[in-house]
């Protein structure tokens, strides 16, 4: 059984030994490096250009400016294509733009031989602008008399409205309380540890071929080919080892352009390798929230109506846009499927760096307001907020509301139960009574989450997998699916192991992805991988398995229904004893000279279900009020995503997230000057992702329940844990402090502020008073 | 102007001549393609491009290749033998420590020399002793298992 086992990850070896190659470990002979030339103002419109100076610099090539570029606007949402045109992506992207609308944007590039040439050339590209004032503030954004930061478009890129559980504004009427709060969230950054990189070269000078860190290489080979105005059969994405995603490689950022410079330099392979500073400032983040809260609460602890009105910041181009707060803002549906519920929400252009998909894609903002208002409910009618959850959040057989879904598999009130004795609550609880004054205060906090696993009914949900045996008795397997350091190699590898009924070694997953290759699967985000292509490769695997048997039967002269595979050798199912091994009848299917041939399974599948999948965190937590400091004591997450298929792999999506929605609740946010909209902080000593000293140890559950939507009773994991971490620590904090920190980061800074207007804190700063 | 350097890097000498304003870490990836130290930075803050420099971890970002004249390097290809994996790594492997594993060769060679002084560390003496090496996916639980698995 090679599902549910810690089997080894499939490219573990390659990853401790430094063998396994990411972009930047290859090499193009004469490979030229390209930097762009960015604008140093946040908004205007450069009025001149002059390369003259660059041109000069020994070992420059080229230099191309917003004039030299395609004039068609495209759109880098690394989504499947939308054949409807509400889903449609928005398309305010040119690969070099004289309308400046962030620090950063991209005017100009130069190619040269070497990356200091190319520095140095780039420098001396004098521009002139004619400067507006910078939109930040969600206000002056919406000013009637704002100017449109892309001309002829709305600074509203999008607006959504949704209603589910009944008559809201009636509900609320027969609430016996209201209870209202307003969050903001901030922007924070990926960090994927490798930075953006690509590059391309033409083979034949007809076809580009482009090496890329993508989460999304058949996507990426579309939209190079809209951007280009080129068929998408002359593009060729390859996709190596990756360091690292989280949502800012679902996004089409350098292939285009690479493309772009290869074809204009006669086929010369060109590379254009991110700096730290570039990576962070102008790629992708994530989209700052305002949110407005309303919740309607019965005495008994009911909770009856739920209205939340959202601003979302974009920044400078829409990317995943407006995409991001729908999909956040469904989350609730599945999470309290019971109360009246209202959700509208904004998305707005801004002169900041663009957002785009990250980990959990708006949920965290949307489910961490949520979360925040459903405690400050609890605490209204005085219930234990883990009761009223207890209570109210969704069970197996709901309907979704939304979607109109029976909800198949939840495991939520046992992963709550879980979370509570695991942190000692109902103890702890009585023992922290005496932290409640004082410099030094403690408290416990519980936030719940729930996902979805995948983007169906608003995308397409399509996954490829084919399957070879090899002469030696082992398979090949190809799959769509992209890894990006998440696992899903090793997952696919136990999969197609369980259904064949092979050892787990004998599976061999192709690790690079290329377009021209591997079957058509829509790439690596939304949590969707492991779901979506547990159904194609069920399907291949049971398809190769018969082929196998078919071929068994053909070689012994028995009905294949009397055989069966145990363990890669065929076996007489009567008997239980064994046939022959499966070498023997791989080289017989190869090699006879009449009968068999390579045995194969191919399967694309759609698949038209989504599980939503459920989880919690519980934090304890100690507050120092004069340092304005949280120290977080103890933290667990627990969650249900169905069958766990690979335990060590899982608990590490856990970590990981957990450990990244600490950093978001703790430390990290981008500090944007209000004024120009210059970024202050977009290196990796400044920007204050936690170190190793600065998390504590991080725990995990799994409720196990099983799917029946999906191939092998899984569901979603991958950033499901980064959701709860956030509002968990705010309401720990408001348990030991009785102040409610409604913005994230808590930064000591925020904290700072929070405790002197409650005058816990003299005016001088760092006194307890 | 070129300057020839002789350094001995996992144990074989390599005289060879370098720029000026060349980094280890470049002189290592692109000059003599051990492309198993990476760079997640390039301005040490990030502790990807971690090797072992006359016995001691440095961010081979911030050194000079000029400086290594006469030196020793040990990188993450030096690390497995012909027996197999360094027990470090295979601690890796075992324990789960890797995901996208951009940070681990970095990692990995930090975690080495912290055994190499120390070899029976407590949790806050590993999370002090390779604090300057960051990893985005793994929130650094399993790494710490890990090392933790190879305290004598
Ligand atoms: S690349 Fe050297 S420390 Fe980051
Ligand atoms: S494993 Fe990805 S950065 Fe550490």
């Amino acid at each position: 059984m090679a599902v549910g086992k810690s089997v080894k990850r499939i490219d573990a070896v390659a990853k401790v030994t430094g063998r396994a190659r990411y972009t930047e470990d290859f090499f193009e002979p004469d490979m030229l490096t390209a930097k762009y030339v960015r604008s140093t103002i946040a908004h205007g419109r450069v009025t001149a250009v002059n390369t003259d100076k660059a041109r000069q610099i020994e070992g420059v090539e080229a230099v191309f400016t917003y004039e030299d570029v395609p004039q068609t606007t495209f759109a880098t949402a690394g989504h499947p294509m939308a054949l409807s045109e509400v889903h449609k992506d928005v398309e305010d992207r040119l690969l070099l733009t004289r309308d400046v609308r962030f620090m950063g944007d991209e005017i100009a590039i130069v190619v040269a031989r070497n990356e200091l040439a190319a520095s140095e050339a780039a420098g001396l590209v004098e521009v002139e602008y004619e400067t507006y004032d910078p939109l930040i503030d969600p206000e002056d954004i919406l000013a009637q008399d704002a100017r449109p930061i892309h001309e002829g478009r709305s600074n509203i890129v999008g607006e959504h409205n949704y209603t589910f559980g009944g008559d809201v504004d009636q509900a609320f009427d027969q609430a016996d309380h209201v209870v209202e709060g307003r969050f903001a969230t901030a922007m924070v950054q990926h960090c994927q540890l490798e930075n953006h990189i690509a590059h391309a070269y033409m083979d034949d000078l007809d076809k580009i071929v482009i090496v890329s860190s993508t989460q999304i290489p058949h996507i990426a080979r579309r939209i190079v080919g809209e951007a280009l105005g080129m068929p998408l059969s002359r593009i060729r994405v390859i996709k190596p080892f990756l360091g690292g995603g989280f949502g800012n490689k679902q996004d089409v950022v350098l292939e285009p352009m690479v493309a772009f410079l290869t074809l204009k330099l006669n086929g010369r392979a060109v590379q254009i390798n991110m700096t730290r500073e570039e990576c962070m400032l102008c790629t992708r983040n994530r989209h700052p929230f305002y949110i407005d809260v309303k919740t309607g609460v019965m005495n008994d602890g009911t909770l009856v109506a739920r209205d939340m009105d959202a601003i979302s910041i974009t920044g400078a181009y829409a990317s995943h846009g407006h995409a991001i707060a729908a999909a956040g803002g469904s989350k609730q549906s599945s999470l309290y499927p019971k109360a009246a519920t209202r959700f509208h929400a904004r998305t707005l252009y801004a002169n900041i760096p663009v957002a785009g998909a990250m980990r959990a894609y708006g949920t965290p903002q949307v489910i961490y307001a949520l979360e925040c208002a459903t405690e400050d409910a609890a605490r209204k009618i005085g219930m234990d907020p883990v009761e009223f959850r207890l209570k109210n959040v969704a069970r197996q057989g709901d309907i979704n509301l939304l979607s109109n879904k029976e909800i198949l598999s939840c495991g939520l009130v046992e992963c709550l139960e879980r979370g509570r004795d695991f942190i000692d609550w109902n103890r702890k609880k009585k023992d922290y009574e005496q932290f409640k004054t004082g410099p030094i205060r403690k408290g416990l906090g519980v936030a719940c989450l729930s996902y979805a696993s995948g983007t169906y009914p608003v995308c397409v949900e399509i996954a490829g997998s084919r399957i070879a045996l090899n002469q030696d008795g082992t398979v090949h397997v190809l799959v769509g699916a992209t890894e990006i350091g998440q696992g899903s190699d090793t997952v696919v590898a136990q999969m197609v192991a369980q259904t064949l009924s092979f050892p787990y070694e004998d599976v061999l997953v192709v690790q690079a992805q290329d377009t021209d290759v591997t079957p058509f699967d829509t790439g690596a985000y939304a949590s969707r991988q492991a779901y979506v292509v547990s159904n194609a490769v069920f399907k291949a695997a049971n398809q190769l398995r018969d082929r196998i048997l078919a071929h068994a039967g053909i070689m012994t002269d028995e009905d294949p229904k009397h055989l069966d595979i145990v363990n890669a050798r065929i076996v007489d199912n009567r008997t239980s004893e064994a046939v022959m091994d499966m070498k023997t009848l791989a080289i017989d299917s190869f090699y006879h000279k009449e009968r068999g041939g390579q045995l194969t399974a191919e399967i694309s599948y759609k698949t038209t279900t989504n599980a939503p999948v459920f989880g919690c965190t519980f934090v304890d937590v100690t507050v120092d009020i004069p340092l304005c400091k949280i120290t977080v004591n103890q933290i667990i997450n627990v969650h249900d995503s169905g069958v766990i298929i690979n335990p060590v792999q899982a608990a590490g999506q856990v970590h990981g997230g957990a450990f990244m929605g600490l950093g978001a609740a703790l430390s990290e946010e981008f500090l944007i000057d209000p004024e120009s909209g210059y970024v202050y902080n977009n290196n990796l000593l400044d920007y204050k992702f936690p170190t190793f000293t600065d998390v504590p140890p991080l725990n995990h559950d799994f409720v196990e329940t099983f799917e029946p939507t999906s191939g092998y009773g899984n569901k979603a994991l991958g950033e499901p844990p980064v959701v709860s971490p956030p509002p968990a620590i705010r309401n720990a904090v408001l348990d030991a402090t009785g102040i409610c920190i409604n913005t994230l980061p808590m930064s000591p800074h925020t904290l700072f502020s929070a405790f002197k207007s409650h005058g816990f804190l003299d005016g001088k700063g760092g006194q307890h008073v | 102007m070129k300057k020839i350097i002789s350094v001995t890097i996992n144990n074989e000498i390599y005289e060879i001549a370098v720029e000026p304003n060349q980094t280890l870490a470049d002189l290592l990836r692109y000059d003599l393609g051990l492309t198993g130290t990476k760079k997640g930075c390039d301005t040490g803050d990030c502790g990807a491009c971690t090797v072992i420099l006359d016995g001691d971890v440095v961010n081979s970002c911030l050194v000079l290749a000029i400086q290594t004249d006469g030196s020793v390097v040990d990188t993450i290809e030096g690390l497995a033998t012909e027996e197999g994996l360094h027990p470090i790594q295979e601690a890796f492997v075992e324990k789960g420590a890797i995901q996208c594993g951009y940070c681990s060769p970095g990692m990995i060679m930090s975690a080495k020399n912290l055994l190499d002084k120390n070899t029976n560390p407590t949790e806050q003496e590993i999370r002090e002793g390779i604090s300057g090496n960051l990893c985005r996916c793994t929130g650094y639980q399993k790494i710490i298992e890990a090392i933790d698995s190879q305290k004598s």
